[in-house]
């Protein structure tokens, strides 16, 4: 088969804004749009840049978005986008550094905002915490996130507004003070009582759409937003008790 | 010039279990290549041993018994003390994980649960269904996120700084601005992983150059037992993408296209939970006696674990199945081959992960503390990661709080700096039509013709040959030049340099041991020697040679016995 790929250039600041370049590629095997971009650069332009690592959808370096639609390029097979023009252009609401490799920067930021790490209690427990799994299932989807940034590139709030934290801090978030080992205190996971947090999201799920994982980042935000509000209540009885 | 008291190499498992056990008042960093959570240990799939006892099959297990496993499986080249070090740290290893937000799968009433593995007599793999990989090095980097560890992510480490026996720093490739630059350090831990990319067919990630033991190498490190590669018996057809060995563990059988469970002609008493070199051997032999199918693959079968099952401890596996193969494994069985997976040597550093070189210690993948000797058990390495990790990490801190200021001038890091400089310039200017991915899959191939499962004297002096060959060629290789951001091709020729060493290294040490053990199976001496062969191969860099010797194998408390499985 033979395939005309379009690829977005960008190198700042020589060049003065984005362009698109053709490179045809034929294959007669079964390749994914990483081998193809593989192939292309080592046989046609050495200078051509992307991210990858893994190969297989675990690493969650080379989201980018094919035919419109945001994916990992690992995973997406040329074949399965049933048009032979493709293409290719880096995550959006991300600057571009070079062609397809976007700054990650702010998307780790909102991350770090949220304090992403479990806070247990204290004292070290000699053989670990006992939990169910029943008490982990509701967080399972989750834990299945790797931090690709797909979610966060898509999300018209994330393009509007420079506050907001995104669908993946927020999930992430949401998996951490629903584990029943987390005893991080309502003032901390409370800032997120916001604008910029819990309440940016505009429940138009366009994360849940594109996630390679299958999460559903706007379900941990919808669930958050809850459980602020179930809270909030908690302390007003309590306050008035 | 960016200064630190300690730099880590390396955001995998074993970087950032070195950096959280630094000494928090020195001044710590981490460089990558990647993005930490890029790296390979995000793919580890099946799980992490420790005798835990959690399983009631497993009651009865301890540490000695994980030891005498590892050493079994080992197939006793690996130094006893350290494979009892590492099993007795194990327990409080998996708590510590556990504490810090791993989330392990569950048995009722709560513990963490463990399913069985090749060549283990208990089942203690701990596991998060099959993406134990994922969730401890997420987990490991939200503990650095946590004490904010200072990461320079895209930053390639292209040479160790070494004056006078002691290490002095790194020479770097800042893929983000096309910078090369020095930076010093008192102490330097390499957690730089495998070199799984030297061969064609490899579960291991694309970026697994395996370039740190190359230049730890050719700063004067020896290297350690490098002739012993881990074959995994079941990677996915054509792609090589890792089936965990986890999918036996829960009970898939293998079979040929016999329909027969082959492996009771091979290891009838362990039957598909063998080790790895006997199962790798045993499916590779199937094929070539053209019992495979398209003479390429033999079946894994999981149907008859059910939907639940699949579902729930190898959801993992079937995404990649669907993914990769257009298959489920709940209707279909998986193809699947051997590929190359794993390296059992390494930079040579002893117990406390610390080289010959004063102030460089290594640990992890890229490092041979020698606990997976011959061969090396599933669910043992992400065990050596967060173990050796933290003992590199507290001893480097201890080195460096020891040691006084390097003493050394700036002017001989900048020097090495401006050496590459040139070195860069002299590729651009070179206008052969050499382009280095053709020498890499030149590589490839040779490694995986000749230094591949079965081997043997004729097919060992031809890879020596070649590689020879190579190393000739990539003197011409051409680099486009242009721009120097994140210049995938600039990092592939800079890689290129360690990876022939490491090829060469390999195939001699192989051509060398004159021996069957473990994963090294020679095809004209098929038994294990411990007469003469129970020793390490240590290899040293001289004047751009090769020098090769051997060390005495710690084998105090069991004595070597046949391996029978
Ligand atoms: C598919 C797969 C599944 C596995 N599953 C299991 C399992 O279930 N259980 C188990 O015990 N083991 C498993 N293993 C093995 C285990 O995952 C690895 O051995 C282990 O994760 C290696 O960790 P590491 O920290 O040493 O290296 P890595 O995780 O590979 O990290 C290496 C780091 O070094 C950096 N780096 C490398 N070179 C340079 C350089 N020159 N300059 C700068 N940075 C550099 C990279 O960016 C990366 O951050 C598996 C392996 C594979 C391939």
């Amino acid at each position: 088969m033979e395939y005309i790929f379009e690829i977005l250039r960008y190198d700042p600041p020589q060049d003065k804004s984005p362009y698109f370049q053709e490179f045809l590629y034929s294959t007669e095997e079964s390749k994914s749009v990483l081998e193809a971009l593989m192939n292309i650069r080592n046989e046609q332009d050495c200078t051509l840049s992307f991210r990858y690592s893994c190969r297989e959808a675990i690493c969650g370096s080379c989201g980018m978005v094919i035919n419109g639609k945001f994916d990992l390029a690992c995973r997406t097979m040329v074949e399965s986008l049933e048009s032979d023009r493709i293409i290719i252009e880096p995550m959006p609401n991300l600057k571009i550094q070079k062609d397809l490799v976007v700054d990650m920067e702010p998307f780790w930021e909102a991350l770090h905002k949220i304090e992403p790490f479990l806070h247990p209690q204290k004292e070290i427990l000699e053989r670990g915490h006992r939990i169910e799994e029943e008490e982990m299932e509701k967080i399972l989807q989750y834990i299945n996130c790797i931090l690709c940034g797909c979610c966060y590139s898509v999300c018209p709030v994330v393009s509007r507004d420079e506050r907001y934290l995104g669908p993946a801090a927020l999930a992430k978030l949401y998996r951490l003070v629903k584990d029943p080992r987390d005893k991080r205190p309502f003032s901390n996971w409370s800032r997120v009582n916001t604008e910029g947090g819990a309440w940016g999201c505009d429940t138009i799920f366009k994360c849940n759409e594109v996630c390679p994982k299958d999460v559903r980042p706007a379900d941990g935000i919808e669930a958050l937003r809850r459980k602020l509000v179930v809270e909030k209540i908690k302390r007003i009885l309590r306050l008035n008790k | 010039m960016i200064e630190h008291d300690i730099l880590v190499v390396g955001g995998g498992l074993a970087g950032l279990a070195a950096a959280l056990n630094s000494d928090p008042k020195l001044n710590v960093a981490v460089v990558s290549k990647v993005h930490p959570l890029r790296s390979h240990s995000v793919a580890a799939q099946g799980g992490i041993n420790a005798a835990l006892g959690n399983n009631p099959e497993g009651k009865d297990d301890s540490w000695e018994r994980h030891a005498l496993d590892t050493i079994k499986g080992s197939d006793y080249l690996a130094d006893q003390k350290v494979a009892e070090l590492m099993c007795q740290k194990a327990i409080p290893a998996i708590y510590e994980l556990e504490y810090f937000g791993v989330p392990f799968s569950r048995f009722p009433g709560g513990v963490i649960a463990q399913r069985p593995f090749g060549g283990a007599g208990f089942p203690r793999t701990c596991y998060a269904a099959d993406r134990t990989g994922l969730v401890i090095l997420h987990t490991l980097f939200e503990q650095s996120v946590r004490k904010q560890v200072k990461f320079y992510n895209e930053w390639l480490v292209t040479k160790l700084v070494v004056r006078e026996g002691k290490c002095a720093g790194v020479v770097i490739y800042d893929l983000t601005t096309g910078q090369i630059m020095p930076v010093r350090a008192r102490a330097v831990i390499f957690a730089t992983g495998g070199y799984g990319r030297v061969y064609l067919k490899t579960t291991n990630a694309y970026i697994n150059h395996g370039s740190g033991i190359g230049i730890a190498y050719q700063a004067g490190v020896p290297l350690k037992d490098m002739e012993f590669v881990q074959f995994h018996p079941t990677s996915l057809y054509d792609k090589n993408i890792l089936i965990t060995e986890g999918a036996r563990g829960e009970g898939g059988y293998l079979v040929n296209n016999k329909s027969k469970r082959f492996m009771e002609d091979y290891a009838p008493s362990t039957m598909e939970l063998a080790p790895r070199d006997i199962v790798a051997r045993a499916i590779q032999t199937e094929i070539d006696k053209g019992n495979g199918f398209e003479n390429e693959y033999v079946q894994l079968d999981l149907r008859h674990l059910g939907e639940a099952k699949i579902k729930k401890r190898l959801p993992g596996i079937r995404e990649i199945c669907i993914n990769f193969a257009g298959l489920d494994p709940i209707e279909s069985p998986i193809p699947i081959q051997p590929a190359q997976h794993y390296s059992m040597g390494g930079i040579d550093v002893n117990l406390k992960c610390a080289s010959i070189i004063q102030g460089f210690f290594a640990a992890g993948e890229c490092a041979c503390v020698s606990i997976h000797g011959a061969n090396r058990l599933g669910g043992n390495s992400l065990l050596d990661t967060v173990v050796f990790g933290k003992i590199a990490g507290e001893e480097a801190s201890i080195y460096v709080r020891g040691s006084g200021d390097t003493g050394l001038e700036e002017k001989i890091l900048l020097d090495e700096a401006l050496e590459l400089k040139k070195r860069i310039e002299g590729w651009e200017k070179k206008d052969s039509a050499l382009k280095i991915h053709l020498l890499l899959n030149r590589l490839k191939e040779v490694m995986s013709d000749n230094v591949g499962l079965f081997r043997e004297k004729k097919n060992l002096e031809e890879a020596l040959d070649k590689i020879h060959e190579l190393k000739e060629q990539y003197h011409r290789v051409h680099l486009s030049g242009q721009c120097l951001r994140f210049s995938q091709e600039l990092v592939n020729i800079l890689e290129f340099e360690s990876m022939l060493d490491l090829a060469e290294v390999i195939a001699l040490g192989a051509l060398n041991r004159e021996e069957t053990r473990g994963s090294h199976y020679r095809l004209d001496f098929k038994e294990r020697n411990d007469k003469e062969w129970l020793k390490h191969t240590i290899v040293t860099q001289k004047d751009g040679q090769p020098l090769i010797s051997y060390q005495e194998v710690d084998a105090s408390k069991y004595k070597p016995k046949a391996r029978e499985y």
